[in-house]
């Protein structure tokens, strides 16, 4: 099957119930979404398909249509997308194994709500959990990346 | 190791104060220094001038051989270093380098020894650095106890001092300069005449000299780093998705497998049936492990559907562990046969309490059993080939992991090769070695390709040592508006001996962690005393991020809010009244005044104090409620903590933020339960966190009055349970003495 992932086209020879997630990982070699629960309750394996966040632990491949952004298509080191940027800016991350995801969770969420209120962020981001306690910094940081990519 | 290894197989002594086959020997052997391992397998053209520097045609590598489990050690730590070497931010690469004795740590033991942070006698100063001497005759070199920044901050402060001492000598011979006229700047030695020298072309002709016996530190004033915001060095890898955990290793021809052991605990397997996994797709082998059996395959999720479709033959629970009856044995546990310590006995409780007669105040408390529960499941890569294992995980017991691997292998140390990797939290999960084990075992059943085990999310909950359980019973009078007596036994289950004992270690005498964060707080009541009982034979336990404390903040807090309300006094007040420390007033204070405590508030809104000394850090804290008609809301968290020294203020805050959630996610909603000798939850949906809508603003005040440098891991988190609990009792009149607070009372 194709399967289209940071604007890369590869050629995939797996089970159409492998969870998106596992093909990422272990077929292609693109480790950074994570594995957290594998039952769609932590947000560590979100990815963006067609732009949208996706819990990629739950998402068949076979079931996938349209491109596969992961965290390593949003933006490098050398060319951050404005919410890495924030992320960064804000020391955001601890153990960092939750962040992939959070900050997929957040650029898909602010593609779509550029000025959002404390309460829309607490919405759109309670899905993603972190163990580490991060969640003061999200907070805040969602709305430092808002008004980047307003500049941008 | 084996050094190690033949120590602690005699007595591993961390719970009391004796020690190890002669002391006398002891103290020669305390003195040398251990070797510098870098000097083992130094390549051509390298080279090093301590065990904390490595220096080679393409730079600078700066050891850092703590466990990195997202509190920062790596960055923390290379600062140290990176400040007296006058290196540049950035201009060197870190490695945690191979376990070693050279990187012991000599705070970690001092933790175990009932000395209270604020007492400063002979016995406890003595103690103290008794606790150094067990850290480096054993070669600990260990993670946790909030140990890393108090036990690093003179040694590799002095250690980048003395090699930028060695490389001045060296530009000083090579240019025929007088020393003193040299100066350093971000890696590189200058002549007043503005040449420049870098540490790199220095290095091999530093190596060759002794290191000088005493150097100059940098006074506070000259620091460029430390004490100022910096930018964590994983930072950037951990926002592009870049940063590899030990579960995102890819090797060349690795394979990937999971492991399933008895979910009764300590059951076992009497046999399995693998023969439709066998036929799988991407199935390699299925192997037999201690306690169960492994699943190898070519990718991960065909490894986790494999192992589901074998049939197990589960053998029954070595104890049909059940929560209510381990309850009722604790609560049947304030018995003297059970009684384990008595560090804390002030004034007759027993006179007070019986001259009170019927008004004496009593309440029983529990806590649960805790999962650490970090976000990356537990994993390991281990590969056996041509007479040598490699073994990479996240690990912060290296040099017992090595042990182990010898032991399971029968290899000498020399032959394995232990690469610690950055791990997705920890909490002290990575304190056991168990799935390092069984990464092993599978390697050394399948030789050649390196093998990566990972465990599915329901393996890691039912097979997490916890947090234990706790019962405490409390007695205390009070009268004219004052606490009088407060008697607290606490039951618990020994973390110490629970954790020794799985090395095979016994350790004598008294656990503190039983009474740690209740015993040895300052408060002079006159008439006050602590009492651990322990819970024999309990369910295995472990070292939970903060400990005993974790749950004795609760205990020992809530019951004393109760004492001082019964007195009809103000829980601030009264606290300032009895604290005898003055950081820990000062923080007092500080929490009252953040918190604007004593303005009165609108019904259904409460405010609640706590306040808990725990790794020699104080801490006190208010939290703010809303009892609102969806349940209660958590408004604010104000927090004052005394650490001495801080070294990067960012990554500090981000701790006790951190520690804040930690407390008080567990305290709202978490709890791990035992039936029939098997957990009950298997993962999130079960095993409930906090989520961003219930985080409070966090609101922190730092204090560095003492000049005792002290870790910040886990202090924050003792407090944060009773100060909720205090809240809502403000808020509501409900007094919960029971956690998770969720059984009793609905939160937003
Ligand atoms: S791994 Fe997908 S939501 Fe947790
Ligand atoms: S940063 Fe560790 S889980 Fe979020």
């Amino acid at each position: 099957m194709k399967l289209s992932v940071n604007g890369v086209e590869h050629e995939l020879d797996v089970e159409p119930e492998m969870p998106l997630l596992w093909a990422l990982r272990d077929a292609l070699g693109i480790t950074g979404p994570k594995y957290g629960c594998g039952i769609a309750q932590c947000g560590a394996c979100t990815v963006h398909v067609n732009g949208l966040a996706v819990r990629s632990c739950v998402l068949r491949v076979g079931d996938v249509q349209g491109p596969v952004t992961t965290i390593e298509g949003l933006g490098q080191a050398d060319a951050l997308h404005a919410v890495q940027a924030a992320w960064i800016e804000h020391q955001v991350a601890q153990c960092g194994y939750c962040q992939s995801g959070q900050i997929m969770a957040a650029a898909a969420f602010l593609a779509i709500q550029p000025e959002p209120t404390d309460e829309q962020i607490d919405r759109a981001m309670s899905a993603n959990l972190c163990r580490c306690g991060t969640y003061t910094r999200i907070r805040e940081v969602v709305h430092t990346a808002a008004a980047k990519l307003r500049e941008a | 190791m084996g050094r190690l290894a033949k120590i602690t197989r005699r007595t591993f002594l961390v719970g009391a104060a004796a020690l190890v086959g002669g002391f006398a020997v002891g103290y020669v052997a305390y003195k040398r220094d251990p070797k510098n391992p870098l000097l083992d397998d130094l390549a051509d053209g390298a080279s090093t001038l301590n065990p904390f520097l490595l220096i080679d045609a393409q730079g600078i590598t700066v050891i850092t051989p703590r466990a990195d489990v997202g509190q920062g050690a790596w960055s923390v730590l290379a600062a140290l270093i990176a400040e007296e070497l006058d290196l540049a931010w950035g201009q060197f690469k870190v490695d945690p380098g191979p376990p070693s004795a050279a990187y012991y740590n000599g705070k970690v033991a001092a933790e175990g020894f009932p000395i209270a942070a604020t007492s400063d006698s002979f016995f406890a100063r003595n103690g103290r650095a008794f606790g150094d001497v067990v850290g480096k005759l054993l070669g600990l070199q260990v993670t946790g106890g909030s140990s890393t920044v108090a036990d690093a901050f003179d040694r590799l402060r002095v250690a980048g001092a003395t090699a930028r001492r060695m490389l001045l000598i060296a530009a000083a011979k090579q240019t025929g300069e007088p020393i003193d006229s040299l100066s350093t700047r971000d890696g590189q030695v200058l002549t007043a005449d503005g040449r420049a020298f870098s540490y790199v072309a220095l290095a091999p002709a530093a190596a060759r000299l002794a290191p000088p016996h005493e150097v100059a530190l940098k006074p506070a004033s000259q620091w460029r780093l430390l004490g100022k915001p910096m930018q964590r060095i994983d930072m950037v890898a951990k926002c592009t998705g870049t940063a590899a955990y030990g579960i995102d290793l890819r090797l060349p021809g690795m394979l990937h497998a999971t492991v399933r052991t008895n979910p009764f605990l300590g059951g076992g397997i009497r046999g399995f049936d693998a023969a439709e996994a066998r036929s799988m797709r991407g199935v390699v082998a299925v192997l037999p492990v201690k306690g169960g059996f492994g699943v190898i395959a070519d990718n991960t999720w065909r490894a986790f559907e494999a192992a589901a479709r074998v049939k197990a033959d589960w053998g029954p629970p070595a104890h049909a562990f059940a929560t209510d009856a381990l309850f009722a044995e604790a609560a049947a546990s304030f018995v003297a046969e059970r009684r384990d310590s008595r560090f804390k006995d002030e004034g007759d409780v027993d006179a007070a309490l019986a001259a009170a007669g019927a008004s004496a105040i009593e309440a029983e408390y529990r806590v649960p059993c805790l999962a650490h529960a970090p976000l990356e499941p537990m994993n390991a890569v281990a590969q056996w080939q041509d007479g040598r294992l490699d073994i990479w995980t996240g690990t912060q017991i290296p040099r017992f992991v090595l042990a182990a691997a010898a032991e399971l292998s029968g290899l000498d140390e020399h032959q394995i090769h232990l690469h610690q990797q950055i791990s997705g939290g920890s909490f002290g999960r990575r304190l056991e070695d168990d799935y390092v084990r069984q990464a092993i075992e599978l390697a050394l059943a399948h030789p050649g390709p390196p093998i990566k085990m990972t465990w599915t999310r329901e393996e890691d909950m039912r097979h997490d040592f916890p947090r234990p359980f706790a019962v405490a019973r409390m007695r205390g009078v009070v009268a004219d508006g004052r606490v009088q007596a407060f008697d607290l036994g606490i039951a618990s289950a020994s973390v110490t001996a629970s954790q020794m004992g799985r090395i095979g270690q016994s350790v004598p005498g008294p656990d503190t962690a039983i009474v740690a964060g209740a015993w040895d707080q300052p408060f002079a009541i006159p008439n006050y005393r602590v009492t651990g009982y322990r819970v024999p034979d309990a369910l295995p336990v472990s070292s939970w991020r903060s400990v005993g404390a974790s749950g004795n903040g609760f205990l020992h807090e809530c019951a004393l809010d109760e004492l001082i309300h019964a007195a009809g006094a103000d829980p601030l007040a009264e606290r300032l009244r009895l604290c005898t420390h003055e950081p820990s007033r000062r923080l007092l204070q500080a929490v009252g005044e953040m918190s604007d405590w004593g303005t009165p508030l609108p019904a259904g809104r409460g405010r609640g104090l706590a306040y808990t000394l725990s790794f020699g850090v104080p801490v006190a804290e208010v939290v703010e409620v809303t009892a609102t008609a969806a349940g209660i809301r958590v408004d604010a968290v104000h927090v004052a903590v005394e650490v001495g020294k801080v070294i990067d203020p960012v990554n500090f805050e981000a701790q006790v933020q951190g520690g804040v959630l930690w407390g008080l996610g567990h305290a709202m909603f978490a709890e791990l339960t035992h039936a029939g000798g098997r957990v009950e939850q298997s993962n999130f949906h079960d095993y409930t966190s906090l989520r961003l809508y219930q985080t409070p603003r966090i609101e922190v005040r730092t204090f560095e009055t003492t000049g005792e440098v002290r870790g910040i891991g886990e202090p924050p988190v003792p407090p944060v349970a009773p100060a909720l609990a205090n809240a809502i009792f403000a808020a509501t009149g409900q007094r919960i003495r029971e956690l998770p607070l969720v059984k009793q009372i609905g939160f937003v």
